[in-house]
């Protein structure tokens, strides 16, 4: 199924037809070109590839130039791909936008978490801590990190402090609230990831209703 | 103008009966009973407003049958059908949360004397 890559702009609340106040994520999506067409015949598979946020072509690099001329496109800075079943319906240069959502209920959506910097366990793995009171002195370190002089060495994957945020987050089903093909704006319940202009991958739910 | 602001724009009242934190308002709020809708009215003072934009509230509090009852409106709501203020009153706080440890004649706020313009 075909989707689209977006930004997103913030969030705001919205009256629903009850009168409800629903939390919304606002989504500035497409119009993106479709710059490869994938075949199961020639890459194996069968995919379209989407380009996002023009770039001015004295901006781009040479490789990624070449890479758009073959579709007659000027440069973009953000390639998705989306697997299909009907390549053939598709052509480099045609512009997909937010109106293949119109018929749809919900979607799934990508994108870069927050950064949120050098953390502890607490926060980055959720560890309880340790007591606060009755002359406890190890509040939120993670306590032991292994056993003795079998295996002697820290089990690979131990959770430990560091980096967090800033990976890939996917959030699933959530349920669109207003599609603006004028605006190239959508509209969905609840939160999506990232701050604002967070670059989204925006496809069309797998979960059932 | 901001997208967001633009997107709130559209559901946000226009026009608003203006009141502040210690009036006395009647609200008429939209109830649907199955099919039937009718309207429903909630009186009381106003003890907070807070937020800006479509997500602005205000809490109403009134003493109904010597228990304190505490509604909160999405100013915004397309449920309100009206508001009324039937009394200005008075108050040095933007909160009035102290009205929640008073009952009776201690809970009044004076009303706020009109100086002649």
């Amino acid at each position: 199924m075909i989707g689209l890559i977006g930004r997103k702009i913030g969030m705001s609340q919205i009256f629903d037809e009850e009168g409800a106040l629903v939390p919304v994520s606002v989504i500035a999506a497409g119009p993106c070109p479709v710059v490869q067409v994938k075949t199961e015949k020639k890459d194996g598979y069968n995919a379209v590839q989407i380009g996002f946020d023009m770039v001015r072509p004295t901006r781009a690099k040479l490789p990624a130039l070449g890479h758009f001329r073959k579709a007659n496109l000027p440069p973009y800075r953000f390639l998705q791909e989306f697997r299909v079943d009907n390549p053939e319906e598709f052509s480099p240069g045609q512009l997909i936008d937010v109106s293949i959502f119109k018929d749809i209920a919900a979607l799934d959506v990508s994108g870069k978490s927050k950064g949120k910097g050098f953390q502890g366990v607490m926060k980055r793995h959720g560890f309880g801590g340790g007591r606060k009171t009755h002359g406890s002195h190890s509040h939120r370190i993670p306590g032991s990190i292994g056993m003795a002089a079998y295996p002697g060495k820290v089990l690979k994957g131990q959770k430990m402090p560091g980096r967090t945020g800033h990976n890939v987050v996917h959030v699933s089903n959530l349920k669109i609230v207003e599609v603006d093909t004028d605006n190239n704006l959508l509209l969905v319940k609840g939160a999506v990831p990232g701050a604002r202009n967070t670059v989204l991958r925006l496809t069309t739910s797998r979960r059932k209703i | 103008m901001d997208i967001i602001d633009q997107i709130s724009a559209r559901q946000m009242k226009t026009s608003v009966a203006e009141f502040s934190v210690g009036d006395t308002v009647r609200i008429d709020v939209k109830v649907v009973e199955g099919k039937r809708e009718r309207i429903q009215a909630f009186q009381g003072t106003v003890i907070q407003r807070k937020g800006r934009g479509i997500g602005e509230t205000f809490t109403v509090r009134k003493t109904s049958q010597g228990v304190g009852v505490e509604r909160v409106f999405p100013l915004h709501s397309p449920n309100l059908a009206g508001i009324k203020v039937l009394r200005r009153g008075k108050v040095r706080r933007a909160k009035l949360y102290y009205l929640r440890d008073l009952k009776g004649k201690a809970a009044r706020i004076t009303e706020k004397k009109d100086r002649g313009r």
